[in-house]
């Protein structure tokens, strides 16, 4: 049968060798100690650094850039997504960049107005 | 690889017309369109969570005061049982991406190895979430409390043991003035010392003071109350009242420590009522009812993701054991399960931060 362009490679059939899930493997474990260190200092400093505190809004900000980061490794590395074709990419995530961030900003500070009504 | 680009696609692996958009199977994308929107469901309760919490201001339980308790322990452990299951999720995490690993080299034992591994992590998993509810529905030994001023304030420290209860008038249960009633002898209906001891405060028939407390039991035994005394009581205001103000969690200081009363502040709130243990859908220990709706709601529908995943999971099992996907060339099957249970660990990931941490 004659090549064709056309059609686009099936990923089904992409397995790999040994040596390849070798380095896959080693990936993964990597990913795996940054994603409990990560934890491991939230923990940390959730215990240690108390609400009302001075320090409390700036550790607040560390959690959510943590949190983007742990779900930045979940979804780029264990669910291959960074591995998959750049279409599929950003029709997923997309719609986060857009909506979430913005849903995030008025459901957070309608919220305090609310409140403050109150 | 162009010798895929040839190869003949079966029919059964979906896309008719040969080609594959995005280069993937049509259960894979299907199986990531699907997460896009569960994502976005999740995200629609975190965000009503967040305007709800907002809206409260400072009023708000604080992650660190209402999870703190480990299961056979006493004592405060701030976030540690949270911080074990969100552990246990992101290694079962690990184990299906090393399943999913192992499916493309064909290694049919090790697929079976670690699907197994994330199966087990996922059970202890749900058990550690069930172990939590239960926790937080029954709640604290000291329960939240309404002073007599007004303000309304969870305790920390010990609670002293209670060790009996001495028959003072006799009711149709228990006889024998001056006899003791201990876990040994209490009835079903009581319970035991601790539960008969709660339902009573709740139902104010408990009179007294912090060392002489007197207790009316279900039928209508009137007993004196054995108990040490509690260790280190403090009272953390959540709501002002007349006399005390709202306590910061930055500064310990601020709560209502013993030398300033607070183990007769507490107590007399106990004599009358005016307490409440656990949460439920009526009333919450831990802060505004609101509150413990979105717990049982988020954490709830998460749960119930995680059992679903199980169940998955424990298919795709038997089908490797069968060897099903060895027939079929490949286990694609194991990648799609896989994706949903990573979802799951990334919703998780936002739970432990908005619920627990902040």
């Amino acid at each position: 049968m004659e090549q064709r362009d056309d059609i686009i490679e099936y990923s089904l059939y992409n397995h790999h060798s040994e040596d390849e899930g070798k380095k896959i493997r080693k990936k993964i474990w990597k990913v795996t100690l940054i994603l409990s260190i990560v934890t491991l200092v939230e923990v940390f400093f959730g215990a240690m650094v108390k609400q009302d505190s001075s320090m409390w809004l700036t550790v607040k900000i560390l959690f959510i850039l943590l949190t983007i980061v742990k779900a930045g490794y979940i979804v780029m590395t264990f669910m291959h997504l960074g591995d998959e074709k750049k279409t599929l990419k950003w029709i997923v995530l997309l719609p986060y960049l857009i909506f979430i961030v913005y849903l995030i900003f008025i459901g957070l500070s309608e919220g305090a107005s609310v409140g403050a009504r109150m | 690889m162009s010798g895929h680009a040839s190869k003949e696609m079966r029919a059964n692996v979906g896309w008719d017309g040969k080609g594959s958009p995005f280069s993937v199977g049509y259960g894979k994308l299907m199986m990531w369109f699907f997460l896009v929107s569960d994502a976005l469901t999740f995200g629609g309760f975190l965000i009503a969570y967040g305007f709800t919490r907002y809206s409260y201001g400072g009023a708000w339980p604080i992650g660190e005061e209402t999870f703190d308790a480990l299961p056979f322990l006493h004592g405060s452990y701030p976030l540690a049982y949270v911080a074990l299951m969100t552990f246990i999720l992101i290694i079962s995490s690990v184990t299906i991406v090393l399943a999913v690993e192992a499916g493309h080299r064909m290694d049919r034992k090790s697929v079976t190895k670690w699907l197994f591994a994330t199966i087990v992590g996922g059970l202890i998993f749900i058990g550690s979430q069930a172990w939590e509810w239960s926790h937080f529905i029954h709640g604290t030994d000291f329960g939240r409390v309404e002073l007599s001023d007004g303000s309304i304030a969870t305790a920390k420290g010990e609670f002293g043991k209670i060790h009996n209860f001495e028959i003072v008038k006799p009711g149709a249960h228990y006889d024998g003035i001056g006899e003791l009633i201990t876990n040994e002898n209490i009835t079903k209906e009581d319970g035991d010392l601790m539960h008969a001891f709660q339902h009573a405060a709740a139902k104010r028939r408990l009179s007294g003071t912090a060392g002489a407390m007197m207790i009316t039991l279900n039928d209508g035994t009137i007993a004196k109350v054995n108990k040490d005394t509690d260790q280190g009581l403090e009272l953390i205001v959540k709501v002002a009242g007349r006399d005390h103000a709202v306590s910061s969690a930055a500064d310990e200081s601020t709560r209502i420590h013993e030398d300033e009363g607070s183990v007769a502040l507490y107590y007399e709130a106990l004599s009358k009522g005016n307490v409440v243990y656990g949460a439920n859908l009526h009333e919450n220990e831990y802060g505004p009812q609101t509150y413990g709706h979105f717990f049982f709601f988020v954490t709830g529908f998460h749960g119930f993701h995680v059992t679903i995943g199980i169940i998955l999971m424990i298919i795709v099992f038997i089908n490797v054991l069968k060897g099903t996907y060895q027939k079929r060339g490949h286990y694609e099957m194991v990648e799609k399960v896989g994706l949903y249970w990573h979802f799951v660990d990334l919703v998780w990931v936002f739970v432990f931060t908005f619920f627990y941490l902040i």
